[in-house]
């Protein structure tokens, strides 16, 4: 008896020990390059390469140079300006679907919802050569609003789907309740359900918030001026020419992005989980 | 009695009959307002298709006669819009056909008949409402999605190349011509086997390497007795929260041959710490295999956070009690780990672990950004770490610009994706819904 107990205890304590050293060794493997790039951003002179090197000199310059020498506030106004039209076109039009689609019985429903499930695998990046057409032939080459509205359209199908799938987990008795209440279309989605899914719009705004920031093919296809870059291909232009590397101005342009995303991610980190899984695989 | 059958069947007859005009049947149904709408509906379709319609079509199968003066391309573009016009009239004509012949049936029935203008309109305001919310929805999507999936299904079957730049320029028909360049004539072909090739490969062994350090990260911190477990949990998100483009693009410098911290700092320092490990610098960036290793192992970094998340939170939703029972029973770890957590995961995560393997399937920014899919090159614009979906984007912005092929690849690549996602849906059951 006292051998087992010896024997579990010992067998815990190679647990610890190795759940410990495993955690630490991801957490290390995670710090480290973030780390390096960012306190890149605060170093004096010509920097050519991330690493750990504590022996620079620090400065607060490469911000400064960052605002005055190159175009960044012009690609952080750009891609703010896309990233909040887009969040709002979007999930407006996927809110209004998705309610729509879990709440109504209607003719051509369930063809729709299917058409939404196949059209949401088309890898919509991909038709480069159409978009690039379409733009000709609007004059939308180099404007953001076709940027815009590729975002907006490419994400509906899926966010519709994910969206639904919350709808659905809102009990249908409240807006039964409503109805015999005598309360119309409009005042079941806005006063009774609307409240309730506010967990998923922040979610899914954040989503639509994040594209446009992340977004790297789209955008260096369509967007031809400097002037009119986000930030994700004005930062690019840092570091992908080998005889003018910046990489201390791009470390502290990705700063600028990095906190204020990451902040809002970890605001809204607890509803990611009901959101991933909502639109799992009930119809 | 029978008489009066009779004349209901006609009736109804005479609506859908009157209806091939759209319209006439509603008036006859004395739906004055409906049938008006939908004259006016009718007219101007009548009068595009004059106007613009029929040359827009016509277009569609000449592309142009004249180079310099015809813009083949805009005349494609034109008449794609064009049929999807048509097809959204030809539906319309379904419904009109279809409601006429409804109403006229409730005439013959007797029961009541929405005649005035404002009845039509409330029922129009309540049985439409499921219709006005997906309306822009739909049209985002058509304009976004369908309409240049259309275009890029007709680019596929022309000769649309730098040979071919309109207007000055002609486009033509081709049939088949690029996808048997791609599939079997030797010079693209090889490419695109390589390409392939290596894009499953990449597929398969980025998003198994995110999936299991996900999984395993989760239930390591799943475990009871951790402190710090939040502080941990918030370092394990770091990666999915900043954004992508960024950590890629500092790894592409850190990976750098000569001056990149893996080689001046990362490695020597595991060589100094582990004993009779001498690595020595890897060539990252300029050998294939190298940048392939790294690609796969930094895509793991980025990737694992998602599902590290999507597990937790599905873990904590499995009953202490059926660990308790099992336990009693006898069943140790990993017998608990196979038959209750692997099932409860796969169960929730199954749809979701596919997506990122599509997705992955697609990861341009991954292999673009952090090597521009070199080092070297392997024929027809391809790098050789380039995936399909890089290589298309070679192929649309290089020097001289290959837009059918891509348009055909691009197909391909669609009907892989779509196919592969169909299967494993069907077995998830995603499309067994109530009506």
């Amino acid at each position: 008896m006292n051998r087992i107990v010896k024997s579990q205890k010992t067998s815990r304590l190679i647990n610890k020990i190795f759940t410990y050293f495993y955690l630490l060794l991801l957490a290390v493997i995670i710090i480290y390059p973030l780390l390096i790039t960012a306190s890149s951003a605060f170093k004096a002179g010509n920097v050519t390469a991330f690493n750990l090197n504590f022996d620079a000199e620090w400065t607060l310059s490469n911000f400064q140079r960052l605002f005055t020498e190159t175009l960044y506030g012009d690609w952080y106004m750009n891609t703010l300006i896309i990233a909040l039209v887009t969040m709002i076109v979007q999930v407006t039009f996927i809110t209004l679907a998705g309610y729509v689609y879990s709440r109504y019985r209607f003719v051509g429903r369930k063809k729709s919802l299917i058409f939404f499930l196949i059209i949401q695998m088309v890898p919509t990046t991909a038709a480069l050569t159409a978009f690039y057409v379409m733009a000709l032939l609007m004059g939308a080459l180099d404007q953001s609003w076709f940027l815009m509205f590729l975002y907006i359209g490419g994400g509906i199908p899926m966010n519709t789907w994910l969206m639904k799938g919350y709808f659905d987990t809102v009990p249908y008795d409240l807006d039964e309740s409503a109805k015999l209440d005598g309360a119309g279309h409009f005042r079941i989605f806005i006063q009774i359900v609307l409240p309730l899914v506010k967990p998923m719009i922040a979610v899914q705004s954040l989503w639509a918030f994040m594209t446009p920031f992340g977004e790297y093919m789209l955008a260096k296809f369509l967007l031809r001026t400097p002037e009119n870059y986000t930030v994700a291909i004005g930062l690019q232009t840092f570091i992908n020419n080998p005889q003018n590397q910046k990489v201390a101005l791009f470390a502290a342009g990705a700063i600028l992005i990095a906190i204020p995303i990451t902040v809002l991610f970890f605001m809204l980190q607890k509803h990611f989980v009901a959101g991933l899984t909502s639109g799992g695989t009930k119809g | 009695m029978e008489y009066v059958e009779k004349d209901d069947k006609q009736r109804v007859k005479k609506a859908t009959l009157l209806s091939i005009i759209p319209g006439l049947g509603q008036i006859y149904n004395k739906q004055i307002f409906k049938g008006i709408i939908f004259l006016l509906i009718f007219a101007l379709f009548i009068i595009e298709m004059i106007n613009f319609g029929a040359g827009a079509l016509v277009g569609l199968v000449t592309l142009g006669s004249t180079p310099g003066l015809d813009h083949s391309l805009f005349i494609l573009i034109e008449g794609s819009l064009q049929l999807l016009i048509l097809l959204l009239f030809i539906l319309f004509y379904a419904i009109n056909l279809n409601d006429a012949r409804k109403v006229a049936k409730l005439w013959a029935e007797g029961k009541k008949v929405n005649t005035s203008m404002k009845s039509v309109l409330l029922n129009v305001a309540d049985q439409g409402f499921p219709y006005l919310f997906t309306i822009p929805a739909y049209v985002a999507m058509i304009f976004a999605i369908v309409f240049p999936v259309l275009v890029t299904i007709f680019i596929a079957f022309t000769n649309y190349d730098f040979y071919h730049i309109p207007p000055a320029k002609l486009i033509d028909w081709v049939g088949f011509s690029n996808f048997t360049d791609v599939f079997f004539l030797s010079s693209y072909r090889d490419t695109f086997l390589a390409v392939f090739g290596w894009t499953l490969i990449w597929t398969v062994a980025a998003t198994t390497l995110q999936i299991v350090i996900g999984i395993f990260t989760a239930l390591v911190l799943n475990q009871k007795f951790i402190k710090f477990k939040r502080v941990f949990g918030i370092i394990f998100l770091l990666p999915w929260a900043v954004p992508a483009f960024i950590t890629i693009m500092s790894f592409s410098n850190m990976f750098n041959d000569s001056i990149g911290a893996i080689n001046t700092q990362v490695i020597p320092l595991i060589d100094a710490l582990i004993p009779f490990v001498d690595i020595g610098s890897l060539p990252w960036k300029t050998d294939p295999f190298w940048t392939k290793v790294a690609i796969i192992m930094i895509q793991g970094w980025l990737g694992f956070p998602f599902i590290y998340v999507l597990v937790s939170g599905i873990l904590q939703s499995i009953p202490e009690e059926q660990y308790e029972a099992a336990r009693i029973d006898g069943a140790g770890l990993i017998q608990r780990f196979r038959h209750i957590t692997m099932p409860a995961i796969f169960a929730i995560a199954a749809p979701i672990f596919i997506t990122q393997y599509t997705g992955n399937f697609n990861n341009f920014s991954m292999i673009y950004l952090f090597n521009e899919g070199g080092p070297g090159s392997i024929g027809a614009g391809a790098g050789s770490t380039d995936i399909l979906i890089s290589w298309i984007y070679k192929l649309t912005t290089g020097t001289s610009p290959q837009y059918s092929i891509a348009s055909a690849v691009t197909l391909f690549i669609s009907l892989f994706v779509i196919a592969i996602s169909l299967m494993v849906f069907k077995k998830t059951k995603a499309f067994e819904m109530e009506d």
